[in-house]
């Protein structure tokens, strides 16, 4: 420890498990035994479909979820011991926004503030600082009530920097945004990165992913199935290009053999191949060739999209 | 106080200061409904006297009530019932709908619980601001009272303190339900019509147990409300009220206890909900 360069863990998990009894007696089986290990200063994303298990990681990140085994260490110190702690150093950005609808946008942000015993002059100050940093400044005064999905979203990131924390949760901080928002809150994500706090997202858009993350991994059915940066997992798992060739739906299949063998990998979806080549449009030519007519064909490059095809055999988003 | 923590993950020290950010919270969302609130708490006491007190009254003090009501006028005998039924009110109010919205609708509490505060902390502060609400609710009441000249004595002001006692041991308990109910299904609704309200009607309030059959009198004894009516009316008329000392500190006792129960119930509960 201490040596210049070594950067301390932030997050390390070793076989971290969680599982919830429900009614009736059964087990859920939310998180089943993952490794983790992050640095100070890392944007890391646990990237997986709904039910992978994200969730439930990122609430025993965050001290409000006792592990059910397995070892956690966050910012070096156990949570079911120094919860409290450990809790006043961490920024929240819930699933779902939990907001005072009925207050107004800064007198959520000066209540927060209070919970982490700010002084009440320091709660407004620090609030008008925030409005700020959030483009919410005009709409200091209103209610909550009042305010768009993306905003509400961006007053829950602004609430969560209330006590300058180390390290900032965001569980699916832009799903159910239109693409503007998104890119809005990406750009105050970025920022946030640059100024050295450590983020950990969890999201099911690779685009998201691939914008905002050093580091992450592919979380499914409540285990870890990769990890690696965005461009090592392409790499890893998929081809430089993929030929995307559109057909009516149904009609795929018949052209499934004919490309069999021109390519390393063929994914079929309803109304697509996949195939997964280092050369997109030599493969298109060889395909022309063999007297495939799709309705559209498209050169891509690979995203972890298709990194998650391989890894699961399925979509990202159903 | 020795704080027995079960939750692991609430086990380290205390956040000093938790339990009263919550509360200052909760009082600032109070003021967007105070003026309301507050009109409500003069204006209810002034329509009850008005047609119980004084209408009613006065056919009661005429006819053959004065004497079952060991002479005292029907007006001084109801008042303290009324203040403490309007105590109840005030906290079953509190802690119902806008508690259990905290957790289901708003999960409010959910965002409270990411910041050290933890759980019972909330508790404490939710049942807290549930006590200034009804406090202030009492002190209104207690005032009209006297304008009417139906406060009694110079220990009259006792009444607010039995009264708040009687509406937290109560509360203290719907938030302890708050806390498991995971729809709310009408479940509010049995509670006012088939617990709240019964227990207003026959719990010594409007007339004395005693002219209750012999066999459903125990739905009395278990009424928190004839336990702080009890106190109160002792508070108000002194001996007049015909409650001999060794009850008083009976009455005192079951209603500390339904709070001390319901205050480490709703604490666990709290912790369950919030941390799991
Ligand atoms: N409090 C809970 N009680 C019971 N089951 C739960 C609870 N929270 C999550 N689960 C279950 O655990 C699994 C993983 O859920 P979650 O962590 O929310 O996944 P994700 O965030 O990746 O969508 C799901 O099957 C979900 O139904
Ligand atoms: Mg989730």
């Amino acid at each position: 420890m201490g040596r210049p360069g070594d950067r301390p863990s932030v997050i390390t998990a070793r076989g971290l498990r969680k599982s919830f009894e429900v009614k009736g007696g059964a087990t859920v089986e939310a998180v089943r035994g993952i490794d983790l290990e992050v640095p100070a200063g890392q944007a890391f994303g646990f990237l997986g479909p709904n039910g992978a298990g994200k969730s439930s990681t990122m609430r025993m990140i965050a001290c409000v979820s006792p592990r059910t085994s397995g070892e956690l260490r966050i910012l070096g110190r156990d949570p079911a011991v120094d919860g409290v702690a450990i809790r006043a150093r961490l920024g929240v950005v819930p699933q779902q926004d939990n907001l005072d609808e009925e207050l107004s946008v800064r007198e959520n942000l000066f209540v927060y503030g209070r919970y982490f015993g700010l002084p009440r002059a320091r709660c407004w100050q620090r609030a008008d600082e925030l409005l700020e940093f959030a483009q919410l400044t005009e709409k200091s005064g209103a209610k909550v009530e009042n305010l768009s999905g993306g905003m509400k979203r961006r007053l829950t990131i602004a609430r969560s920097l209330m006590n300058e924390p180390e390290v900032l949760l965001l569980d699916e901080p832009t799903t159910g945004l239109d693409p503007q928002a998104r890119h809005v809150l990406w750009d105050r994500l970025f920022r946030l990165k640059q100024q050295g706090v450590t983020l950990i997202l969890t999201t099911h858009y690779m685009d998201e992913a691939e914008q905002l993350c050093d580091r992450l991994v592919v979380m499914d059915g409540g285990v870890l199935v990769a990890e690696g940066s965005p461009a090592e997992l392409i790499a890893g798992y998929s081809t430089r290009e993929v030929l995307e060739l559109r057909f009516v739906p149904g009609e795929q299949t018949a052209a499934e053999p004919l490309v069999a063998g021109l390519v390393e990998r063929v994914e079929t979806l309803p109304d697509r191949l996949l195939l997964y080549t280092p050369d997109g449009d030599r493969t298109l030519a060889e395909v022309t060739e063999r007297g495939v007519r799709p309705v559209s064909a498209l050169v891509r490059r690979s995203t972890l999209e298709d990194v998650f095809l391989h890894l699961t055999g399925r979509s990202l988003v159903d | 106080m020795t704080v027995h923590d079960t939750s692991p993950a609430t086990a380290a020290s205390r956040w000093p200061g938790g339990t009263r950010a919550v509360v200052e919270y909760l009082v600032l969302g109070w003021r967007r409904y105070l003026v309301s609130s507050l009109s409500e708490a003069v204006g209810a006491p002034l329509l009850y006297l008005l047609a119980l007190g004084l209408g009613l009254g006065a056919l009661v003090d005429r006819g053959s009530g004065g004497g079952a009501l060991g002479g005292v006028g029907y007006l001084d005998y109801i008042a303290p019932a009324l203040l403490t039924a309007a105590a109840l009110q005030v906290g079953v109010g509190e802690s119902a709908y806008p508690a259990y919205s905290r957790f289901k609708w708003t999960r409010v509490f959910l965002g409270i619980s990411a910041t050290p505060v933890s759980p019972r902390q909330i508790a404490d502060g939710q049942l807290l601001f549930v006590a200034l609400r009804v406090v202030t609710g009492a002190v209104l009441y207690y005032l009209v009272l006297l304008a009417f000249g139906a406060a009694g004595g110079g220990w009259g002001p006792l009444m607010v303190v039995s009264g708040t006692l009687t509406a937290c041991g109560c509360a203290a308990w719907i938030l302890a339900l708050d806390s498991v109910l995971t729809s709310e299904g009408g479940v509010f609704n049995v509670l006012f019509r088939f617990v709240i309200v019964p227990m207003t009607l026959f719990s010594g309030s409007f007339f004395p147990v005693d002219r209750i059959p012999a066999a459903l009198r125990w739905v009395a004894w278990v009424s928190p409300l004839w336990h702080g009516n009890e106190l109160a009316r002792t508070a108000a008329l002194g001996g007049a009220a015909g409650v001999p000392a060794a009850r008083l500190l009976l009455h005192a006792v079951v209603l500390l206890a339904l709070l001390g129960t319901g205050v480490a119930v709703a604490r666990r509960g709290f912790d369950r909900r919030l941390l799991r």
